[in-house]
């Protein structure tokens, strides 16, 4: 590492071949995919040495999960932009719910179509979003806090709303057979459907932070969001659309869920907010903004899956997981941090 | 090049925010290749009168007139595409991104068809390397840095070249050199000239004279959001405007006032009010 500083660094060399050769090694070690990668590895490898025997790498084992991180990744991705964005959003815990009881209440109990449901459920997602970035614009009170406050209110709606429309906290929901194996069903030995779409979001949210010109600008977010409103950068539209983005693709794998297991319930998921914020520290991004990639983030929601689920299937005692996934986050943090020492500081040693 | 016609000139112009007014009749004029430093001391109206300029706030009442035509700036966007840029304290750059990336920031190259575009890096990276070695850092050849490495002067060369490069006329630098050593400072000077030689129009925001002394053709001083003078280059001494800065009131002023309480008082200097 210190090599590769200070041939790095050396703007002036003479020889510009081993200067290219050390910079895309430089940037490999530097890049937070490359952390998030290896801690997904060194994982990986050490459960499936002690899950050998017990099945870890068969395909129920794997797809036991990678269905895990498929529901956790596709809501932690978004999560993660806000993050980058220098944003927070725990309202995810309660948007789940909301959707999942929003598309079975429509589609279960009223009969309507089942498209009719998911894009109901999709519109509350989105107006939380919305009601969400618009308070977070238009105060400065600080996301968490109005996350916080949105996580319990939509909770509580989402309740008494049931209790108004249905009578009860929880029902079922029987989709047709064409969406149950299109949003619900399984394939290739116990994939669920969610994985795919997961693939395609992934597809979708590497083009848009990391190719298309607006991941510039929720970089540019959180990097400086003063610099960002003055290079004319609409600050305040794009906050509200990643809010809005976050509460939707959290609503759409709610209504993944929902299809998936013929039920919703209103109790609000305080766990996948958790799982969440774990999945898109532990895949590299800063907390405080202005840096992070969606590969590192989806290997963070495998690392999870790996840790939380995948433990059923290897020797490791189950209630090390927690154990387990508090010290990789601490140690995720602590190398985040390493790793924007590094960055800020790659090209002014050599001054010396 | 200096045709007489200033590139924008403020006529009256006047700011308050609620009840508070910021700004008081503010009138100036910048021509093509002039340095118009504009003399402050903290909370002057500095900051406002930038943001004024730079279309984020629009003024109470008075005009801004560019090219002789009177012109109202929408926002920061509008004025850029007018060509005013604006380059703040720190750069406007964002650490944790690449010397391309913030290049472009807001204004990125596409390639592609339709609306799957795509960042191109590689053009972004080299337009952005040519054109800050074009202002004297030579020192950056990777357009893949992180803007994090460099120094406060360099971020604020790579902001200025961005500011030229994006056909700049107007360049409004908010305090560059306030958090710069003395001999990156000396770079940042040395950059503004360069840019007042390709005949931009610079708006040089400081409050050190030194810095202003060295690239300025025309000087404003600001008190309390007015203008409290306004002299071109050789009019004025070091010393005479360090007191305009002041508030008017002169150092030597200060310790003849000093002195005499200490007279007047046994010798005791003035007990700070408890």
């Amino acid at each position: 590492m210190t090599d590769t500083t200070t041939t790095g660094g050396s703007g002036a060399s003479p020889d510009p071949a081993p200067t290219s050769t050390s910079f895309s090694l430089g940037s490999l070690m530097r890049s937070p995919a490359a952390g998030a990668f290896m801690g997904f590895a060194l994982v990986f490898v050490a459960f499936a040495l002690f899950g050998y025997e017990r099945n870890f790498l068969s395909i129920s084992g794997v797809s036991t999960w990678v269905n895990f991180a498929s529901s956790v990744g596709m809501i932690a991705i978004p999560v993660g932009f806000l993050m980058i964005a220098g944003e927070l959003d725990i309202s995810v815990g309660a948007v789940l719910p909301a959707s999942s009881m929003t598309v079975a209440i429509a589609s279960g109990y009223y009969e309507l179509p089942i498209m009719v449901g998911i894009l109901a459920a999709l519109s509350v997602g989105a107006l939380i979003g919305w009601v969400n970035g618009m308070i977070v614009t238009r105060t400065q009170v600080p996301s968490f806090i109005v996350t916080l406050a949105t996580l319990f209110a939509v909770a509580g709606l989402t309740l008494s709303l049931s209790i108004l429309f249905i009578n009860t906290t929880q029902t079922s929901l029987n989709a047709p057979e064409w969406a149950k194996s299109l949003f619900g069903g399984r394939a290739l030995g116990g994939f669920r459907s969610s994985v795919f779409w997961w693939l395609g979001m992934i597809g979708v949210f590497v083009y848009f932070l990391h190719y298309s010109p607006w991941g510039n600008w929720v970089f540019a977010l959180g990097g400086d969001q003063e610099s960002a409103r003055n290079a004319g950068i609409p600050t305040r539209r794009l906050k509200i659309g990643l809010f809005m983005l976050c509460s939707t693709s959290t609503a759409f794998a709610g209504v993944l869920q929902t299809i998936q297991f013929n039920s919703a319930t209103s109790q609000a998921n305080f766990g996948m907010i958790f799982n969440t914020i774990i999945a898109v520290v532990v895949g590299g991004a800063l907390l405080t903004g202005g840096f992070g990639t969606v590969m590192g983030i989806v290997f963070g929601a495998l690392t999870l899956g790996v840790v939380q689920q995948g433990i059923g299937y290897t020797e490791i005692d189950r209630n090390l997981s927690f154990l387990i996934i508090g010290v990789m986050l601490l140690v995720a943090v602590l190398m985040n941090e390493t790793f924007r020492k590094l960055a800020t500081n790659w090209s002014t040693s050599k001054k010396k | 090049m200096s045709d007489n016609e200033p590139v924008i000139e403020l006529r009256n112009v006047d700011k308050s925010f609620g009840p508070i007014d910021v700004l008081h009749e503010i009138s100036l004029k910048v021509r093509a290749g002039e340095v118009l430093c504009l003399l402050g001391d903290n909370g002057a109206g500095k900051s406002t009168l930038i943001k004024t300029l730079a279309g984020v706030y629009q003024p109470t009442s008075g005009d801004i007139v560019m090219d002789g035509e009177k012109t109202t700036l929408k926002g920061p966007r509008d004025a850029q595409s007018r060509g005013i840029a604006t380059v703040h304290q720190f750069g406007g750059t964002y650490p944790l991104m690449s010397i391309g990336r913030n290049f472009f920031m807001g204004m990125e190259p596409t390639k592609g068809i339709g609306p799957f575009k795509v960042f191109d890096r590689k053009k972004a990276n080299r337009i952005a390397v040519e054109e800050v070695q074009k202002m004297g850092i030579t020192r950056i050849t990777n357009g893949d840095r992180l803007v994090g490495g460099l120094s406060g002067g360099e971020r604020q060369s790579l902001a200025i070249a961005r500011a030229v490069y994006f056909g700049a006329r107007v360049l409004i630098l908010d305090e560059p050199t306030a958090a710069l050593g003395v001999k990156q400072a000396a770079h940042v000077l040395r950059i503004v000239n360069l840019a007042k030689r390709r005949g931009l129009a610079v708006i040089f925001i400081t409050h050190q004279v030194m810095h202003a002394m060295a690239v300025g053709d025309h000087f404003a001083v600001l008190i309390r959001g007015a203008i409290a003078a306004d002299f071109r280059k050789g009019e004025k001494t070091r010393e005479e405007i360090a007191d305009l800065m002041a508030g008017g009131e002169s150092m030597a002023d200060l310790e003849a006032n000093i002195d005499t309480y200490m007279e007047t008082h046994d010798g005791h200097p003035p007990q700070p009010v408890t």
